[in-house]
């Protein structure tokens, strides 16, 4: 329980950081309407105007690209490192510095090819069209694995043909094909499986047994596990590299108010020998209780987060920084992109954080990291997902852009 | 440069695409070919749409006062064949970036469409009204339902289009661009969708 409460602290000062003491003034008392499975409606005329954004499909143009308004700490450096990569999402790395890159609005996935020379721009392949929402990508053993909305498929060999990428592998399709939350992250584990979550299909409802859920699978596609479940929508994880611990964010639920529930980052144990349930729908943010869904049960019955994220700050893509080019306080620090807030009259988010760990695996700090994203309540970008590249820099995709950014550190 | 992989979806012949369009649109029948501006190409365009705004044709939308980010999105996943509607995805081959943009901005100066179909009654009205303020649809269209850069305007549309979108949005075979719509409609009950498509064609 102290680590928990610990991680939470750190959540509640990133809050004040980042929104001016928003989160200080408290959650309102939710409305009463009890009988509405969208219990929570607002209906003041403020509530009313908030609907989601979604990206543009065209790409900024490189010389309009924002890259004065972002904002990093003292000693790192921003540059852009590709642009042109509509509604650019997950990213991965191959063994030899390609870096690809899913989209969810787009039916497109990307390679960005390093540079030939210092200096020289990267350049961008279209690999694969005709996807429906291809966010995931992941790469194992020279082949990209592609997730669509409810099939994954398996590029071999591909960055040797790049320019003409083989007829892909198709290895799962046992997935729902609901659209709502259907677009997924994945990625392959220590374990040498893949892992595939699978969001709720609508904001809060009692979610079939095929969702709310993170699975895993031999690379085949064979030998399907549960590994987590009562997940309303992870679109990010990544594995602790000293403890082998999955860890996930999760987008909490809309509508309840400005500042409840919160976004949460999650653990499994290495160890767990049975999925740990995370409490969707009964439970949100591990202390709250679903106005709806939540009588009758109790918040102690589901795993607890090990930190909050911000109400709506949509968290998203995340790693673990084991590079050597930043200072010695990142390493096997969580980088993780907040997308930003729609449901919130404040916007929140629109950054990459830093989470920082203790050695045993609970949270010591959440942090800003790179800032700007949001400016006056709008969007210059919205952040995605992180990658690190082989030198230790960072990348991070900006699907409002479509562009990706670098960011490096020089003593 | 950009590779295309295999999964790459070939595009219609554009000539086809053509020869439809002129068939629709009569006048357009005396330009050249293929080289189009978007001047050239419009009155083709209004010609099934409605040149005042308007659509008088059964399945196809009115587009007058539609946000012009809105018309860009669908005209660029029409482009792409993400959303594969005929004519539009022929009509929409070979547009460059500026001339979805600019098609956007001269939709969206046209007239608001005319509003068609008789007032509902006292108990549909009320009943209607309850579904708007439950599933929040004015959160995105906004109060007036004239919609705002990538949300459509549905104020004042064909009646069986908003029925035809709001099954396919519910059936999942019109993903969207995103998935709001989607996510919404999934806890709508087929039988308020004909409602709710009545009562915004209406909508004065």
């Amino acid at each position: 329980m102290r680590t928990i409460m610990r991680g939470l602290t750190g959540a509640a000062t990133l809050g004040v950081l980042l929104t001016g003491g928003a989160l200080a003034q408290g959650a309102a008392p939710p409305p009463v309407d009890r009988g509405s499975a969208l219990y929570g409606r607002p209906d003041s005329p403020d509530a009313v105007k908030l609907a989601p954004v979604a990206p543009p499909p065209l790409p900024t143009p490189l010389a309009r690209l924002p890259i004065g308004k972002l904002h990093v700490p003292e000693g790192f450096k921003v540059e852009v490192y590709a642009s042109g990569v509509g509604n650019a999402r997950s990213m991965r790395l191959g063994d030899q510095g390609t870096v690809f890159v899913g989209s969810r609005l787009l039916d497109k996935v990307y390679a960005v090819v390093p540079a030939a020379s210092p200096g020289a721009p990267t350049t961008v392949k279209v690999i694969a069209a005709g996807l429906h929402r291809p966010n995931g990508v992941a790469y194992h053993n020279g082949a990209l694995y592609v997730a669509e909305l409810s099939r994954i498929w398996r590029f071999d060999d591909i960055e040797a043909n790049l320019d003409h990428p083989p007829k892909p592998v198709l290895i799962y399709d046992d997935l729902p094909k609901d659209e709502a939350h259907g677009w997924k992250f994945i990625g392959i584990g220590p374990d040498n499986k893949l892992y595939v979550p699978i969001g709720s299909p609508g904001n809060i409802l009692m979610p079939p047994s095929t969702h709310a859920q993170i699975r895993r699978m031999n690379l085949d596609g064979t030998n399907v596990e549960l590994v987590a479940n009562g997940v309303r929508n992870s679109v990010g994880f990544d594995w602790n590299p000293v403890t082998k611990d999955l860890y996930f964010t999760n987008n909490g639920r809309d509508w309840v108010s400005e500042d409840i529930p919160e976004d949460t980052l999650h653990r499994v144990s290495a160890r767990a020998e049975t999925p740990p349930n995370f409490g969707f729908p009964y439970c949100h943010q591990g202390n709250f209780a679903d106005p709806e869904y939540g009588w009758g049960r109790s918040c102690s019955e589901f795993a607890q987060p090990v930190a909050l994220m911000g109400a709506h700050a949509a968290v998203l893509g995340m790693r673990f920084y084991t590079g050597d080019m930043f200072p010695s306080t990142y390493k096997n620090a969580i980088f993780m992109a907040r997308h930003g807030s729609w449901n919130r009259t404040h916007k929140l988010g629109g950054d990459i954080v830093v989470v920082k760990l203790k050695e045993d695996g609970s949270v010591a700090s959440v942090e800003p990291f790179m800032t700007g994203f949001l400016e006056d309540n709008k969007y210059n970008g919205r952040p995605v997902d992180v990658q690190m590249l082989r030198d230790g820099s960072l990348l991070v995709s900006d699907d409002w852009n479509g562009a990706i950014w670098r960011v490096s550190y020089a003593r | 440069m950009r590779g295309r992989g295999k999964l790459a979806v070939s595009r219609p012949g554009r000539a086809v695409g053509v020869a439809l369009l002129l068939a629709l649109a009569g006048p357009a029948a005396t330009q050249p070919g293929l080289a189009q501006t978007v001047a050239e190409r419009m009155p083709a365009c209004l010609g099934c749409h409605g040149a005042a705004g308007t659509s008088k044709l059964p399945g196809v939308p009115s587009l007058g006062a539609m946000p012009a980010d809105y018309v860009l999105v669908q005209l660029y996943l029409f482009r792409e064949r993400q959303r594969v509607v005929a004519p539009m995805n022929a009509m929409a081959a070979g547009l460059s970036d500026d001339d979805l943009r600019e098609m956007g901005d001269k939709v969206a100066a046209l007239a608001p469409p005319v509003p068609a179909g008789a007032p509902l009654d006292a108990a549909a009205l009320e009943q209607v009204q309850a579904l708007v303020g439950k599933h929040r649809c004015a959160s995105c269209h906004n109060a007036d339902f004239a919609g705002h850069d990538q949300i459509p305007r549905i104020a004042g549309q064909r009646e069986e289009y908003l029925l035809h979108s709001l099954r396919g949005y519910k059936d999942n075979s019109r993903p969207g661009y995103d998935a709001t719509m989607s996510e919404v409609t999934q806890e709508l009950k087929d039988a308020d969708l004909p409602l709710l498509a009545r009562y915004l064609a209406q909508y004065r």
